[in-house]
């Protein structure tokens, strides 16, 4: 049995920009928050200025749920750094918003993986001021 | 019809140096320095008559040679930078322009894969994420939609490896050869990469040399850029690499990147995939060869699993791929040399001065570098032919 789990600190760590400031924030909160143009709806890959689509300047942050389904994944076991435990298993997640989030899917056996599994975001500190969110089937 | 834009410009000489898991008393701008002069000699050109540089370590390259004044640009990566060179030539900033590019003395701690492949952005680098993980990201839609094999992918591999255990000079030069069972026999790296999917890491340099068209009563084999382009999405390894992402409602996909590239270099040269004759494709990993094979229009969209596993690829196919080992067995010295590496071969084979795997009557190759873990791909055609 290998459960995939959380990561412990002494990986390398964020460095948070002056556009992702407020993400981090919520996180060490345990709140999920994305970028929303308040003009049109698009929600891009990451924090913005301007909206890719109707070029608005008037991105709002929102809070997700952190309901979502697994849409890609992969299960490294030679990892870049050897502070990372492995196996782990980093994921695109699709929101249930319509954000696609890069993450890791935690709480559950590779061999559970597959496409459209649901899943709901786990915050773990990875260090003081950083908070990763993880992702996990509901419940576990 | 207007004439071609690069009919003036003609590449005159190629030269990769020796390769090596390590290259002792190099660093990446003295190793490009040494691909440089190899090309310029392979060209029967004095340094001397040198007035653009263009490359990662063109400024260095000026000085060391003592060009001043001359052009530089400090253009990365393999394709765009000869089609940087190109272009200085056909607006007439220059008449002789050596690209080149070089990797040393930069992978130097084995506990961690090389440094250019673990970017430390913000929103990748907390969950592990490295270039054969987001390679893998993009794999997975494809064998989900397409129910592209790990067989298939090995395939790929296979191929490419043993085009290198027959190359003389590649770094992995007698280690095979390879069948798809030794690939999926290799250490499991980021599912569905197993440690023979991936590319290796080594040290090298290599130079191209192009010159206005006037200049190539001296060369005797003279090759012509007949289209040339480059799509990306953005940054490469910043964001989720996600394989249905449309900027636009309208736009491809990020999967697909590289068909824009593909359909304009094409565009411009007048021809198809079918005139290709050789394939010099870039390969990071064993997937994003059967992803270029779709996206370029070798084969539809989900038929380049089957394309592969019908050895359409190797060595006698109907398209040979890669044919000097690519990144996974010839060289992959860094962020930079190995996608020139990729032109430096296709001169080669049109010349027709291979060592090993030469396509006989070989008249137009395409290159690419990237893919679509990194969110760019580059395409550039070469013919034997004055467009």
């Amino acid at each position: 049995m290998t459960l995939l789990q959380p990561q412990p600190r002494g990986i390398p760590v964020p460095r948070p920009s002056v556009h992702s400031e407020k993400y981090w924030e919520g996180s060490r909160q345990h709140q999920l928050l994305y970028q929303r143009c308040a003009a049109c709806g698009h929600i891009g890959l990451r924090a913005f200025t301007v909206c890719a689509r109707c070029l608005a300047t008037s991105p709002v942050w929102e809070r997700s749920t952190g309901a979502g389904a697994l849409y890609s994944w992969t299960v490294v076991w030679r990892p870049p750094d050897p502070s990372f435990k492995v196996p782990y298993a980093p994921a695109v997640v699709r929101l249930d918003e319509g954000v696609w989030m890069l993450s890791a899917v935690i709480g559950c056996e590779p061999g559970e993986l597959h496409d459209g599994m649901r899943l709901a975001v786990q915050f773990h500190a990875i260090s003081e001021e950083i908070t990763l969110p993880y992702f996990a089937p509901p419940g576990r | 019809m207007p004439p071609h834009p690069f009919r003036n410009v003609a590449v005159v000489g190629v030269h990769n140096t020796a390769q090596a898991r390590h290259l002792a008393g190099h660093d990446s701008a003295s190793i490009a320095l040494l691909g440089a002069l190899g090309a310029l000699a392979d060209a029967g050109i004095s340094p001397h008559d040198v007035d653009g540089v263009v490359g990662p370590a063109s400024a260095e390259i000026a000085l060391e040679l003592g060009l001043g004044p001359c052009t530089r640009r400090p253009s990365a990566l393999g394709i765009p930078s000869v089609l940087d060179a190109a272009a200085l030539i056909a607006t007439g900033q220059c008449d002789v322009v050596v690209v080149a590019a070089g990797g040393a003395g930069i992978h130097i701690d084995p506990s961690t894969t090389a440094p250019w492949t673990r970017p430390t952005n913000e929103l990748v680098v907390g969950f592990g994420l490295f270039t054969a993980a987001e390679f893998a990201l993009m794999a997975r839609r494809h064998m989900l939609t397409y129910g592209t094999t790990p067989e298939q992918l090995a395939a790929v591999a296979a191929t490419i490896r043993t085009n290198g255990h027959v190359n003389p000079e590649a770094v992995y030069y007698g280690r095979g050869p390879f069948s798809v069972d030794d690939i999926l026999a290799s250490r499991m790296i980021a599912d569905p990469f197993h440690l023979l999917d991936c590319a290796t890491t080594s040290e090298g340099g290599c130079g191209i040399v192009l010159v206005s068209a006037e200049r190539t009563i001296d060369s005797p084999s003279p090759l012509w850029i007949l289209g040339g382009a480059s799509d990306s999405f953005g940054p490469a390894y910043a964001v989720a690499p996600v394989w249905d992402f449309r900027p636009q409602p309208d736009a491809d996909t990020a999967g697909r990147v590289g068909a824009r590239a593909a359909r304009r270099a094409f565009s411009m040269a007048g021809l198809t995939p079918a005139d290709v004759d050789v394939a010099e494709l870039y390969d990071p990993f064993s997937f994003e060869v059967i992803r270029q094979l779709e996206t370029f229009g070798f084969c539809g969209d989900g038929e380049g699993g089957s394309f592969v596993e019908d050895g359409n690829i190797g060595p006698n196919g109907s398209l040979p791929v890669t044919t000097d080992g690519g990144t996974m067995s010839f060289s992959h010295p860094g962020i930079n040399a190995q996608q020139l590496q990729r032109v430096v071969r296709a001169a080669q084979q049109l010349r027709g001065s291979c060592l090993t795997n030469q396509v006989e009557e070989a008249e137009v190759s395409l290159c690419s570098n990237g893919g679509a873990g990194a969110l760019f791909c580059d395409v550039i055609l070469l013919g034997r032919e004055r467009p």
